[in-house]
């Protein structure tokens, strides 16, 4: 066993110190984006399109209402571009004529009374001419005669290394699959929500709830026309977002300051009700994926050919990104010489989708790992030991035709997760009581998988972050860099890693808020990154930082938080600059073809086995999980509890996306089930144990070594549930949520 | 802007309902009331009548027969009580699974039927037991069986000026057991897909005297299965065909399909609890 290559922790709690932001957010005094004070504040509310794509005819004010008291804004008044800045301008901030989605917005509208406004709402009428044959499903998106965009295919991607016809010949089992995932909301607790305000000087300054405020400044800089020094951005405390705040804040940035201009000089508050976020803002891409993947006896895979499509909905946005990191974690952490993988983002007339968690890997990792299962139970072979044979191991070329490193825990994340869960005295123990007919069946169910941390390829590359360290006269240190802090820990993280590289307490570190007039650009929130990347620029910027005091302010080699003090006060007293920069350089190795899909396509991958034990009640078809085993290998756990934290709060939502998530659609394309109380998450009373076993090699591209960490939860959950039902029923299920439902269907016409 | 009123005392509040029976809308708990105002601002009432404060409304009394509960008892109250959780422990079990614990604090149990919902989590448990309601109107009282309340979707037979006041719960026959259910969407804070309750009672040959049964979410109110209960009279267990059952049990009820489930699930599933509930003492092991 290769546990001694890596180290197991023990000290989450000593290793971990509190949180900056708890003390706030216990006492119920960080201040939300609703809760932002704002004296004689307008409210903002949006009048949306209802058909699913079409045109708009006429927009029809009710004559009974006296419009002079309301700010009303729309197409027209919009001083720059009307479209929302992103990979391309196809979407527009308000609809002016043609539009493709039921829910874009048409008209905003402002004044002091919500009550009045709500009034005036039903007051604005739209006269929309609908197209004739809405699209709502990939297939027929791809099928239709009717396009949406030319093909209705926003991007065709192709993953093809060896040659899968020559796979074919060498394979002695072939399995075919066709498989489905839903779309799923992220649900942060905080609706998403923007504070606009129009300055005395003529510029604006737009606060709210978001991950990436450099995307809504630059959006912002396109809409309204006005270059960077007149537009400020300020992250107000963000109650959740898991990727559902990286690009639709935008938008509502656009609104709110659009209606800032036109109220002349009274704020403008947008916040959104949970039911209309829920209905407009981006979820995850439902997908579509056809598997095949044949093997030779001794179980070794000899190709891998994958067709995954995702819904991009109405428009571009996001989707050729987040389809990349799909296409590029489906073949998995295997070792097979022919794999091909085509990908497509498909146009259809939902909303877009957008970021979620995970970003399109966990779509195409529950195809590849429940195929997995399907592989081993036609070869008759354990899926664990079907497993072992493929996992890379250092030296072996992965899917991306990329040698492995020294940094490869495939084999130790496996052999740890089946330790730990006693996975063959399970295995064992459950068939005995499936055999002997008790009310429930139980199952056991495993996901290996790997996810890349940081931007895809040359991704971090163009992103060229830059973070910013500032000393203080009196010795303390601020961080200036516009990641932000979300829920996640990344403020907590970030101070430790400053006060450990620059050895101070880390209660003389702050993070600065992040307001753009202030911080430097240091990349989006995204894509497990902030630790790894921004960590690590942290590090460099703090090394700098001592460099500078050691060589123009006579600090000593060793020093304590004292003579760090007065060698800051010496700098700043000599007028000398006490701020240091520090940019990213990609490492010497990183070479990404990005039409091939060849290369190395992130700096670190984070190495994962996850391990699903659940009960099916026969009588009601409804699935418990008792234990989730959650192993992976991160590199180092920078801070051990938040690490858990993330972990155990992705293995929840994965949970919900396995079993319950489930987001339904009204004959517009429209979700239907816009109420906490018809979305159904798990409570903690559905969860049952979350294990959580982190390992560290200690070879990332990240501080002491550290990886990304906050996506890799939700890739393996539902795969390792579903292979754990399929087990427990013997059943073969392609489709999750697995709902009771869907299971009676399965086991009342299927062979139970 | 509504009006809100509170009177402290049961004719208080019956006199404002009888002068203005219209426009005022009765609230205690509000945890269903509070919901839909808010998602609903248009239907919103021009007056409130708050009853939480009516004295005459609230606590548990054992009595001889029974157990009187006021109409405006918390589900908290309800699920701790000793009494009901000895001799009605298919209502403690209910109000335990209505919602989480936060809004068990809140929520009562005339609200919990009042709101008239087809999946009310305690009317199966109320229509199994056997339940009687107390209504008051300023010139006097009368009593209903609970199996008599619920006359449509979404409607009672409460008359204008009246107000559910209290419930009467006989025991449970000596030699009866007691089957409860809630298939909800999740474990907790959860609307039920099918729930049931069941009250068989058995003499010592093992003929079945009674069987009362009280469903929700399988019909447009919660609602008994009459010709389940008429099949089972006079039967013993090993002489029950389960495909008698199951044609009966869709006879009674008329499950939809909506945002929580199927027509099929629905139907399937209380079929199985029903067969679950008759013969869950008997030895015979089944098959699902």
């Amino acid at each position: 066993m290769s546990l001694t290559l890596v180290k197991q922790r023990t000290d989450q709690q000593t290793a971990s110190p509190r949180r900056v932001d708890g003390v706030a957010k216990i006492r119920g005094t960080a201040l939300y984006v609703d809760d932002l004070p704002c004296a004689d504040v307008l409210h903002g509310a949006t009048v949306r399109t209802t058909e699913a794509g079409g045109t708009l005819q006429e927009v029809v004010f009710d004559p009974a209402i006296d419009w002079s008291e309301f700010v009303v804004v729309t197409a027209r008044d919009i001083p720059g571009m009307n479209a929302v800045k992103l990979l391309e301008n196809d979407q527009v901030v308000l609809v002016d004529r043609a539009f493709r989605h039921a829910g874009e917005a048409v008209v905003l509208l402002a004044h002091a009374d919500p009550e009045k406004l709500r009034m005036a709402l039903n007051g604005v009428s739209l006269v929309e001419l609908p197209n004739t044959a809405p699209i709502f499903d990939i297939d027929a998106a791809l099928a239709a005669q009717h396009e949406i965009i030319p093909g209705n295919i926003y991007t065709d991607y192709l993953l093809d290394r060896g040659d899968v016809a020559e796979g074919e010949h060498l394979a002695d089992v072939v399995i075919e699959e066709r498989f489905l995932t839903p779309s799923q909301e992220q649900l942060y607790i905080e609706p998403q929500g923007m504070l606009a305000h129009l300055q005395k000087d003529g510029s604006i300054l737009v606060e709210g709830s978001m991950q990436c405020p450099y995307y809504v400044l630059d959006a912002l800089v396109q809409c309204m026309g006005m270059d960077k020094d007149h537009l400020r951005v300020v992250q107000s405390t963000t109650g959740g977002a898991f990727g559902g705040k990286e690009d639709y804040p935008s938008v509502i940035a656009c609104h709110a300051a659009l209606l800032a201009l036109k109220a002349g000089g009274r704020s403008v508050k947008l916040v959104y009700e949970r039911g209309e976020d829920l209905r407009v803002t981006p979820k995850r891409h439902p997908s579509r994926t056809l598997i095949r993947l044949g093997a030779n006896k001794a179980g070794e895979l000899q190709f891998i050919d994958m067709d995954f499509a995702i819904d991009g909905g109405a428009y571009r946005t996001l989707s050729p990104v987040v389809l990349s990191r799909g296409v590029i974690h489906a073949p998995g952490p295997y070792k097979c010489p022919h794999i091909r993988v085509r990908g497509r983002a498909v146009a259809t007339n939902h909303p877009p989708f957008g970021a979620f968690r995970g970003f399109g890997a966990p779509q195409s990792i529950f195809a590849m790992e429940v195929a997995m299962d399907r592989l081993a139970r036609k070869l008759a072979m354990d899926p664990a030991e079907l497993r072992r044979i493929n996992l890379l191991r250092t030296g072996d070329v992965n899917p991306t035709g990329d040698v492995v490193g020294a940094d490869c825990f495939a084999h130790a994340a496996l052999d740890v997760a089946l330790e730990h869960t006693h996975y063959y005295h399970r295995l064992a123990e459950y068939r005995a009581w499936n055999a002997a007919g008790h009310q429930t069946r139980k199952g056991i169910g495993l996901a290996t998988f790997v996810h890349g941390a940081g931007f895809t390829g040359n991704g971090e590359l163009h992103l060229a972050s830059r973070v910013s360290l500032q000393a203080l006269a009196n010795g303390h240190v601020e961080i200036l860099c516009s990641n932000t802090e979300m829920g996640q820990g990344a403020a907590t993280t970030l101070v430790q890693i400053a006060a450990d590289a620059l050895g101070l307490p880390m209660d003389r570190v702050h993070l600065a808020q992040t307001d753009t007039s202030r911080v430097p650009n240091s990349g989006p929130t995204v894509a497990s990154r902030t630790c790894m990347v921004v960590g690590d620029l942290i590090q460099k910027a703090a090394g700098q930082l001592l460099q500078r005091l050691r060589e123009t302010a006579a600090l000593a080699v060793s020093h304590d938080a004292q003579s760090f003090a007065a060698a800051c006060t010496r700098l700043c007293a000599a007028a000398g600059d006490a701020l240091v920069t520090a940019q990213y350089q990609p490492p010497a190795d990183m070479r990404w073809d990005e039409q091939a899909f060849l290369g190395r396509a992130y700096a670190s991958y984070a190495w994962a086995a996850y391990i699903a034990e659940v009960e099916v009640d026969v009588l009601t078809l409804a699935t418990r999980v008792l234990d989730f085993t959650a192993v992976q290998e991160i590199g180092n756990a920078v801070h051990p509890v938040i690490v858990q934290g993330q972990i155990e709060g992705g293995v929840a939502q994965g949970i919900g996306y396995a079993l319950y998530e489930d987001v339904l659609w009204n004959e517009r394309g429209v979700m239907a089930n816009d109420r906490l109380t018809n979305y159904i998450i798990p409570t903690s009373a559905d969860l049952g144990f979350i294990h959580v076993v982190l390992l560290e090699g200690g070879l990332g591209a990240g501080p002491k070594g550290a990886k990304g960490v906050g996506e890799l939860p939700m890739d393996g959950p539902a795969p390792a549930i579903v292979n754990a039902i399929q087990q427990a029923l013997d059943i073969d299920i392609r489709q999750i949520p697995v709902r009771p439902e869907m299971l009676l269907e399965l086991t009342v016409s299927g062979g139970n | 802007m509504s009006e809100w009123t509170r009177p402290r005392h049961l004719p208080e509040a019956l006199e404002i309902l009888a002068a203005a029976p219209g426009p005022y809308r009765v609230i205690s708990g509000g945890t269903d009331l509070m919901v839909e105002s808010h998602l609903a601002p248009e239907r919103r009432p021009e007056s409130w009548l708050d009853i939480s404060g009516l004295q005459e409304l609230q606590g548990l009394q054992i009595t001889e027969e029974g157990i009187r509960i006021g109409a405006a008892t918390s589900l908290e109250a309800i699920r701790r009580h000793a009494e009901v959780v000895a001799h009605w422990p298919m209502l403690a079990a209910s109000a335990a699974v209505t919602g989480a614990p936060p809004i068990q604090n809140r929520a009562t149990l005339g609200g919990n039927v009042c709101n008239a919902s087809p999946a009310a989590d305690n009317a199966p448990a109320l229509l199994a037991y056997g339940a009687r309601l107390e209504i008051a109107h300023h010139r006097g009282s009368r009593w209903l069986p609970y199996g008599d309340f619920h006359q449509g979707y979404r409607k009672t037979a409460l008359q204008a000026g009246e107000l559910l006041s209290a419930f009467w719960i006989p025991y449970p026959p000596k030699h009866s057991r007691g089957y409860f259910r809630k298939v909800g969407t999740r474990a907790a804070q959860a609307i039920a897909k099918v729930s049931i309750a069941a009250l068989i009672e058995e003499d010592s040959d093992g003929m079945i005297q009674s069987a009362r049964f009280g469903m929700a979410s399988v019909a447009a109110t919660p609602c008994t299965l009459p010709s389940v209960s008429q099949y089972l009279l006079g039967r013993a267990l090993r002489d029950i065909a389960d495909a008698q059952v199951r044609q009966r049990v869709g006879q009674d009820i008329a499950p939809i399909q909506d945002i929580r489930s199927t027509t099929e699930y629905r139907l399937e599933i209380a079929s199985r609890l029903v067969l679950e509930a008759i013969h869950r003492r008997s030895e015979s092991k089944k098959e699902d």
